[in-house]
């Protein structure tokens, strides 16, 4: 897609990561999709239909803005805002699903059917759904459901059926399950729009692709705001695809620092977290070969997040290929650091975040302090924060009436 | 390769029947559900009823290719703490009771894959297992797994589906020890009420291209009745995997084991009955 794409994956694989670990009732459906994106990503028709979508229903480009107050606050390298939260639908989903819908589109497929953590993915799928006339239903864990009313009402809204998955931990994970049984079940008719770069090939390589737009776009306007290639380059990683879109377009660029920063949760050392490249395994989940946090046994365990989005337990194939070649690198933000990123940018900038891009605004704050002036990070605000407004709300509460008892 | 292997329990069991002509019954327990203790007398009295093969879940967490009834059994077993090892001891014990009972172990791929397939492998085969059946495992990503089995004289069994195109079929039969397992329908692991129209079909094909390797087809997914064994015995099944209809089975009984037993002997005896017409 663009030319300087590096040579993988191979065979469907990064290194050893990735592959199609999957029920054999899915391996047809895996290769028509591998060979339909094959011959439509390249093709003119296909991208320039994209484009017109990305461009005047999305609104790309996003703005790359210099965030001064925050610059200033931080003291010391420049730190500027890849404003994915301006895109149609509150975050960088929406490039993805509007990439796999017009693709869907073309390979006859009327039925849709999604997962989602947060409701992002959902809400995005729900929008190119019923933008491009196809029908969605998506799963979305209980938990999640609890926790992100708002964005099940906008789900309802755009037309799409939301099931309500009780098994498991009743997360992301859990609702990827279920998508994938729906699959199994309905694979003649049925369109299964991953969102993020997770799962079985084509899927972690294709969305990647369909996200790279915000990496293309980070280095053009980088050009003309910072007369050249930024020093650094941070997003939040949860599956991976905001900050895979991010890297991609920079991997050859060796001069550029790559940052993903996973969810620390209640810290590391409390096993309450979804730091899975921080603290995970190798091995094999949702059609993946990949880090997991998982118990000696090969179960997979159950994580915890302030942030719906980044709850999940494995990691997209490429970030774990990017890790054991050292060319990105990965850290942890806890909660109460992304909390807290989450209340300076409001105040400074007068934007709300989302609580998945909090995390890395947290890692970027701490970043530009041990860089110099002149040097200049961007960060991927993959999504705004509106459906975070409750979750917060509580947490602070909470942690008032923890500080009063003296606890 | 050795393609055919007599000392195999499994490979034994097809020949044998294969002679009488009638088909086999595979009959699915999943390991610690209702629980440990009950595993062994559950197993007992399904071969009392004329379970040919026994095949013992390790449950997983997120069991991907089963449907509500086997999540439901593999969250139980897991949460009154069944572990791998733990199944692979009880099936010790099982080997002892039966020494020539085919046993195989059906769990998905990260189970083998954290310990290491081989030493996973080398475990099984000295709890006295006779192969292995991984659901989320296609032929591509085998490679390793297969040489390990083979050489601890292992089945390997792979799976099978209705959409299996020819070409791929005979991938599958290749890698396939044992036997192969068909998937009956489009859908995840549970009990059905009728069987759909593509089904026979789709035993034909798989039937076509494991009968030039000297293959067994074992058709599962979905078959609870007597009525569904006849009529994939009559599109050509070698053997009859059941397992949702047993699980509820179990979970219809938890109140009273005795009745539960004497259930599950009478259900094996049942769609062993419609093995052999």
């Amino acid at each position: 897609m663009s030319s300087d794409a590096i040579d993988y994956p191979v065979n469907g694989k990064f290194g050893r990561y990735g592959g199609k670990y999957i029920p054999e009732t899915l391996v047809p459906a895996i290769e028509e999709l591998e060979s339909a994106y094959a011959r439509y990503r390249d093709d003119a028709d296909f991208k320039n239909e994209l484009e017109y979508y990305l461009k005047q229903y999305a609104g790309r480009p996003t703005p790359l803005y210099f965030a001064k107050n925050l610059t200033d606050y931080a003291g010391g390298a420049r730190i500027f805002l890849k404003r994915e939260d301006l895109l149609h639908g509150g975050a960088h989903k929406t490039n993805n699903t509007l990439g796999q819908g017009l693709l869907a589109r073309r390979m006859g497929k009327k039925r849709i059917i999604a997962e989602t953590g947060a409701g992002q993915h959902g809400v995005g799928t729900a929008m190119a759904c019923a933008v491009l006339g196809l029908q969605a239903e998506i799963y979305m864990g209980s938990k999640d459901i609890q926790r992100q009313k708002l964005n099940v009402f906008r789900m309802q809204l755009l037309g799409a059926k939301v099931h309500s998955v009780d098994s498991g931990s009743r997360t992301l994970k859990d609702a990827i399950n279920e998508a994938i049984r729906d699959w199994i079940s309905n694979v003649r008719d049925t369109y299964y729009l991953l969102g993020s770069v997770v799962g079985p090939h084509p899927y972690p390589a294709m969305v990647r692709d369909f996200q790279s737009v915000i990496g293309r776009e980070i280095k053009e306007q980088a050009a003309k705001l910072c007369g050249g290639l930024p020093d650094a380059v941070v997003a939040c990683v949860g599956g991976g695809s905001n900050a895979m879109g991010t890297f991609y377009p920079f991997l050859n660029d060796l001069s550029v620092s790559l940052y993903g920063i996973e969810a620390g949760g209640q810290g590391i050392k409390s096993g309450k977290h979804s730091a899975t490249l921080a603290a995970g395994s190798l091995g094999i989940l949702h059609g993946m070969m990949t880090y997991l946090l998982q118990d000696d046994d090969g179960q997979v365990l159950e994580t915890h997040s302030i942030s719906a989005g980044l709850d999940y337990p494995g990691v997209g194939p490429e970030h774990a290929f990017l890790k054991d070649i050292k060319r990105a690198k990965y850290a942890a933000c806890v909660d109460q650091d992304a909390v807290s990123a989450f209340l300076t940018l409001s105040k400074l900038e007068g934007i709300i975040p989302a609580l998945e891009p909090s995390h890395a605004i947290a890692y970027s704050i701490k970043l530009a302090q041990s860089m110099r002036k002149d040097q200049n990070i961007v960060v991927t605000l993959s999504g705004r924060g509106d459906k975070d407004v409750e979750v917060v709300q509580n947490y602070l509460k909470l942690k008032n009436k923890h500080m009063r008892s003296g606890a | 390769m050795r393609l055919r292997n007599e000392a195999n329990r499994v490979d034994a069991k097809f020949c044998e029947l294969s002679a009488n002509g009638e088909a086999a019954l595979v009959c699915y327990i999943m390991a610690g559900y209702p629980d440990l203790k009950s595993t062994e007398s559950i197993i007992a009295s399904l071969v009392a009823g004329g379970a040919d093969i026994i095949e013992v879940g390790i449950p997983f967490s997120d069991p991907i290719a089963d449907g509500p009834t086997m999540q439901q059994a593999s969250f139980y077993a897991l949460e009154n703490g069944m572990t791998p090892r733990k199944a692979l001891k009880a099936i010790q014990g099982i080997r002892a009771r039966f020494p020539d009972l085919p046993i195989l172990a059906m769990t998905y791929s990260n189970i083998p894959f954290k310990t290491g397939i081989e030493n996973f492998l080398n475990e099984a085969q000295r709890a006295g297992l006779d192969g292995m059946i991984l659901p989320d495992m296609p032929v591509e990503e085998s490679e390793s797994y297969v040489n390990a089995a083979r050489k601890l004289n292992l089945c390997t069994v792979f799976l099978a589906s209705p959409n299996t195109p020819e070409p791929r079929l005979r991938s599958v039969v290749e890698a396939s020890s044992g036997f192969v397992y068909l998937v009956s329908v489009y859908g995840t692991t549970g009990a059905r009420s009728k069987v759909e129209d593509y089904t026979a079909n789709a035993i034909k094909k798989a039937k076509y291209a494991a009968h030039l390797a000297q293959k067994p087809v074992a058709v599962g997914f979905g078959i609870s009745t007597p009525a569904h064994v006849k009529f994939m015995v009559g599109a050509g099944a070698d053997g009859i995997i059941v397992g949702s209809a047993i699980i509820d089975r179990i979970q219809e009984n938890l109140g009273n084991k005795k009745l539960m037993l004497s259930e599950l002997e009478s259900f094996a005896r049942s769609m062993k009955k419609a093995c052999k017409a």
